[in-house]
This record gives C-alpha cells, structure tokens and sequence, in this order.
C-alpha cells in the first residue's frame, strides 16, 4: 500500500523530519565552555585518539554564532552564571546543551554558596553525563545519545506537541522517596 | 643545490602518515576494555544463595564526600528475610548527579556489599533517571541464587555467611594468583 510499493528498487523514502534530525545531527559544532577539569577531558576527545571530528563535530567554535551545542565542562561558579547564559543566548538555534560532569550537572561535591547547582538552572540542559571527570568515551557516549535525541526530535505542530505531552508526564511523575510529612507519621 | 624538491618533500611527510598505525579508538564499535579497577557504576553484591550483603549501616552514605548515596536500613524478621543478620537496606539509592566515583564508600562497606563495576556509559537526559534505585543497582540473581526474601541456607547464623566471605576471598586471591601464574 502507499507509494513506497509503486516506486522502483534504489529509491528511498524518509519524512521530513528524519533528514531534518539528520542534517542536525550530522553537523553539530560544539561552543567549548572549558571552566574546570572536565575540559581537559573534553581537550582530550577533540584529539587524534578519540577524534570527535568522527561524529561531524569537526572543530571546536570559539565564537558562540558558530555553535549548536554548547558543552559545559565544570563547575559554574556565581559569578560565571551571567556570562554561560550570555553564550547561550549568542548561539544561534537550534541548540542544545550537554552538562558534562558532576558539577556542572548538579553541583557534585561542591554543595556550597559559590557554586552553581546545576546547569539547569540557568540554560536548558539535554544531556546529563555524570562522571568527575568523565573519560573520554563517556562525553563521546553523552553525544551519540544527544545525537539520537536530536534524530527523533519532531517539526512544527508535531513539535508543539511533543512538548506538551512531555510537560504533562513530568506533572504525573512520583518522588522517588516517599515524603508524607510529620503529621501522617 | 636540490632545493626545487624541498616543495616535494613536504608531500612526502603526508604520503608517509598514510602508512602509519592509526591511534584513534573505535569507540562506539569497539569497546576498549578499561583497567579492571576502573571506578565505575556501582553493584549491591550478593551471597551465593541470593541473599543481599547490605546491612543498611549506611556507612557508605557517612563516608560520601558530595553527600550522594541515600540508606534507609530496614529490620530482618523470619518471615521477610534479605540479609542475614538484623538489619538490611530498605532504601538505597545513589545519585549520579552527585557521586564522583572515587570509591570512598567501597572502602567503607563492612561487608563487601557494595563494589564498583567497570561500566561507564551513564548518560540520561533526565536528573531524575540518573538517582539509581536498589533494583537497578543489585547485582543479577546467578545460578543457585534466589531472589530474597528467603531463610538463611548458608548457615545457621550471619556468622557463618561472614566467614563464608573470607574463604571466598581466600579462593578468590588463590586463584587470582594461579591465573597470573599462567599468563606468566
């Protein structure tokens, strides 16, 4: 049934939205936002032996009007908050952010007054990788699965509605430890 | 004298790398096996017969310097048995978002309970799926072992199962050592 049957061999059907995701993710420049040791991690899988280049991210942009992806390697201090949400705001859509580390992540170990505690706060985060620093692999990991998300994100209307339905599942969502408070114990 | 070929020469440094090993990995397809002591996820280990090592003592969570590991210990009774002793790990969770794998709490556990895994694929879009339950980090039920709750059936009291781990590690290290023997 369809056109799919009536075309000849050789030929390939897709949607729209399936070369859309692809073109993103095939060509993604990441904006370097080295603030600690993850950088030097990140430094790393830029480098002949893990070669991110291999995943279409040929080179690392210095200027944030080059950049889809902009990877937050570290922990973010107070006083860096303002300027990460300036470098964010430069960058042109569509973007997307990966959180590389602990820190930058959720604050790690630094539960204090200078650091922020998790990127979330101030950009919207796609990808959490945890790890102090992460290796290598685990950015390349955090990517490919960026990549898979960046695929199958949908256009348009369809778009509008995946959001609202991933709202409507994070209302429903339970804590993980139950808190029934004082009075019910 | 020869200078017209300096321009060549340079080629000829291009036309060498092509014949040269490649070092870079070839992560996704392959996976590199990493250092066996590699600091990974971690593993709520259990006794032969399925039961759980943990005790709930949370002594990992007091040795926690970002504070990421969350116990709440529960009592044994005959009929709901998951550890032999009194107590066992009602609630264990850890946060991913929060540990920074340096095995402080490995060192901690009285009981061996709790290792560290060599697996380090952990990344998740959510802060929510990466606080790892009890069920996702028990170790998988093997051959023999049951899954709790069940009587004590490697001895009569959790003293018993202690020494049993001793001589498991004796076993263990004797065949650690046979085995580095052979590869010499």
């Amino acid at each position: 049934m369809g056109i799919e049957e009536k075309l000849p061999s050789g030929i390939l059907l897709t949607t729209v939205e399936q070369v859309v995701g692809f073109v993103r993710k095939t060509s993604m420049w990441p904006a370097t936002f080295g603030l600690a040791c993850c950088a030097i991690e990140m430094m790393s899988a830029g480098g002949p032996r893990y070669d991110i280049a291999r995943f279409g991210m040929e080179r690392f942009s210095a200027t944030p009007r080059q950049a889809d992806l902009m990877i937050v390697a570290g922990r973010v201090s107070q006083k860096m908050a303002p300027v990460l949400r300036t470098i964010y705001d430069q960058m042109s859509e569509p973007k997307w952010v990966i959180a590389m580390g602990v820190c930058a992540s959720s604050g790690g170990m630094f539960n204090n007054y200078a650091i922020v505690q998790g990127v979330d706060h101030i950009v919207p985060v796609d990808i959490y990788l945890p790890g102090c620093p992460p290796r290598p692999e685990m950015l390349l990991d955090a990517v490919l699965k960026l990549h898979d998300k960046v695929q199958n994100t949908k256009l348009g209307a369809h778009r509008e509605r995946e959001i609202e339905e991933l709202d409507r599942r994070r209302m429903r969502m339970l804590p993980l430890v139950e808190q029934t408070g004082g009075a019910a114990q | 004298m020869l200078e017209w070929l300096n321009p060549v020469k340079g080629f000829g440094v291009t036309f060498h790398t092509m014949f040269k090993k490649v070092p870079t990995v070839e992560y996704p397809e392959v996976k590199a096996p990493t250092m066996p002591r590699f600091h990974g996820r971690h593993q709520l280990n259990r006794w032969p017969d399925g039961l759980e090592k943990c005790i709930g003592c949370e002594l990992c969570a007091w040795a926690c310097p970002a504070d990421a590991i969350y116990v709440e210990g529960g009592d044994n009774t005959e009929e709901d048995r998951f550890s032999p002793g009194e107590r066992y790990g009602r609630v264990y969770q850890i946060n991913y978002l929060r540990c920074i794998l340096c095995g402080l709490c490995i060192e901690a556990c009285p009981t061996r309970a709790l290792t560290m895994t060599n697996e380090y694929e952990l990344a998740d879009d959510s802060r929510e799926s990466l606080i790892f339950t009890k069920e996702q980090l028990l170790a998988p039920l093997l051959e023999g072992m049951e899954a709790p709750p069940h009587a004590m059936r490697l001895g009569e009291t959790e003293e018993d199962y202690y020494r049993l781990g001793s001589q498991d590690a004796d076993a263990a290290a004797r065949a650690d050592e046979r085995n580095s023997e052979a590869v010499q």
